[in-house]
């Protein structure tokens, strides 16, 4: 743990560096995430609510899935940017150091800048909080941590299959982008909102519903108690993830010197 | 006008080259298109009255709109053009006997259609078997769809005369980065690509209208999608003219000038 916290001090001094260009993609992330809320804001002013929900509770909808992408964007950026490490064949050092793999991986690369937009998304959510949007008890409170830190562990799931398929593809496959840029942008609304086959998907195949769409109905009193817990489930999804980077770095084979 | 042509050619070929790659996103904007309509669709469900388009107008508008995104897309931005003045490489390009400015649009419109042409035949032909009122459906007549091909063009030539300025400012600038990302994110937002200005609040959306950006990919779209009646068709276009007018005699004026002022250091 010490070794890693070395390690995002590095990383983050190194952005410092550059403290304009830090800035200026601080600023660029938050551009883009701002948009994507404003989207919510024109279309909340135009019809009211959608699905029954306003807009607060949108805003902390949205809150929690911004929290959860930059979080995992800038932590587990080594898996999400595996491509470059494998390509410049930096993987062959890692194998012969002592230390674990996949722990290497993380402490490779690191992206500071996301930090901005989970500034956003702490705005977003005390203004939700303020505007009333959930009655709160302590166990919501802690519902709501959950979802945030479960659902980061959810994106970094599919950044480790993201890397994992690059040990069969060598170069990084734009597929894995809908379902890692793809709920960024539309995590903005419950995926209920966006019908059943969605919501299904995105409950049983990639576990996005369970810390948002499910745990939120708890938060706004619109579902059954045990939903809260559900973020907590979504864990399992790591299980498949982590087997297949098993099997990558077992069939990998170095790219050459 | 050949040597245009031949630069024109050189582009086009060497993006057709990334088959991989333009299936990969061929299939992310069909997945985003379907998300983007779903969504629209729950609103429309709940208040059918209060939406300024017909479902119908609005899917023909997302499907157009994944299908030639990166005709419109800002963010296709030349990283070697930009390269090249930032390191001072343009200066290889003074050598030559042609005029550079005209040269970065010929590459800039061929670079924008090549990574088009790929990607937007599959969407099209899917999102055409959808059925209505969420697939993509030609809703004009032959003459406003003549005047959609015509608006599309000249939209290409507003984005690209709009991408060429940033590249001359870059001259003044040194780090263009900024503007890059305020124009993109001003882009997304006063173009309709965020949501569709006809979904904007009034004020803004008039205003949105009279940006360079509203004469971006808001004219074709919302003419293919039915939006914009007849009458108000030449108005609209005219000020896309105006546009390309505007922004190819400040970016070309604006080059020139740097261009003399600049000095490159080097051996």
């Amino acid at each position: 743990m010490k070794l890693y916290l070395e390690f995002f001090s590095i990383h983050f001094r190194s952005a410092m560096t550059y403290r304009a260009s830090f800035f200026l993609s601080c600023l660029g992330h938050l551009l883009i995430t701002t948009n994507v809320f404003l989207s919510v804001v024109f279309l909340l002013d135009r019809f009211d609510s959608v699905g029954g929900y306003t807009l607060p509770q949108l805003s902390m909808c949205y809150s929690v899935i911004l929290a959860a992408t930059s979080l995992a964007e800038c932590f587990g950026r080594g898996f999400d940017a595996f491509s470059k490490l494998l390509s410049q064949a930096q993987f062959d050092r890692m194998m012969v150091r002592p230390r674990p793999l996949a722990f290497q991986v993380l402490c490779q690369d690191m992206k500071p800048t996301m930090l901005a937009r989970l500034l956003q998304a702490v705005v977003m959510l005390v203004w939700s909080v303020n505007s009333g949007a959930v009655a709160w008890t302590p166990a919501k409170a802690l519902v709501l941590a959950g979802m945030i830190l479960c659902g980061a562990a959810v994106f970094f799931g599919m950044f480790l299959i993201g890397a994992a398929m690059c040990f069969f593809t060598l170069e990084s496959l734009e597929i894995i982008n809908i379902f890692t840029d793809g709920p960024r942008e539309y995590g903005k609304y419950p995926f209920g909102v966006y019908g059943k086959p969605v919501l299904l998907v995105l409950t049983f195949l990639v576990p996005l519903a369970l810390v948002q769409h499910w745990p939120l109905q708890y938060l706004f009193d619109r579902g059954p108690g045990w939903y809260g817990l559900l973020p907590v489930a979504s864990l399992l999804f790591l299980i498949p993830c982590a087997l297949l980077w098993r099997l990558g770095v077992r069939h990998y084979r170095s790219t050459g010197s | 006008m050949k040597k245009y042509w031949s630069f024109f050619k050189m582009r086009l070929m060497a993006g057709l080259q990334y088959r991989a790659a333009a299936l990969a996103g061929m299939s992310t904007q069909f997945i985003w298109g379907t998300m983007e309509i779903l969504l629209y669709r729950a609103f429309w469900l709940e208040h059918p009255e209060r939406f300024p388009m017909g479902m119908e107008s609005l899917s023909a508008y997302i499907w157009v709109q994944q299908a030639f995104l990166t005709l419109f897309a800002l963010w296709n931005w030349d990283f070697e053009v930009l390269e090249s003045v930032k390191t001072g490489s343009v200066s290889y390009e003074l050598l030559r006997p042609t005029d550079i400015y005209s040269i970065w649009m010929a590459r800039s419109i061929a670079g924008r259609l090549a990574r088009g042409i790929l990607r937007m035949v599959p969407v099209i032909v899917v999102a055409g078997l959808i059925p209505a009122p969420y697939g993509l459906r030609l809703r004009v007549s032959p003459a406003v769809f003549g005047l959609f091909v015509l608006s599309m063009a000249l939209m290409v030539l507003v984005v690209c005369a709009y991408t060429l300025l940033v590249y001359a400012l870059t001259f003044y600038l040194t780090d263009p980065n900024g503007l890059m990302v305020v124009s993109v994110a001003a882009a997304d937002l006063l173009g309709g690509a965020v949501v569709p200005l006809p979904f904007l609040p009034e004020g803004l959306r008039r205003f949105a209208e009279l940006t360079p950006f509203g004469s971006m990919q808001n004219v074709p779209l919302r003419i293919f999608s039915g939006d914009i009646p007849m009458t108000d068709i030449p108005g609209v276009m005219g000020l896309q003219v105006f546009w390309i007018a505007a922004l190819v005699l400040a970016g070309y004026a604006l080059t020139r000038n740097g261009l003399r002022r600049a000095v490159i250091l080097g051996g």
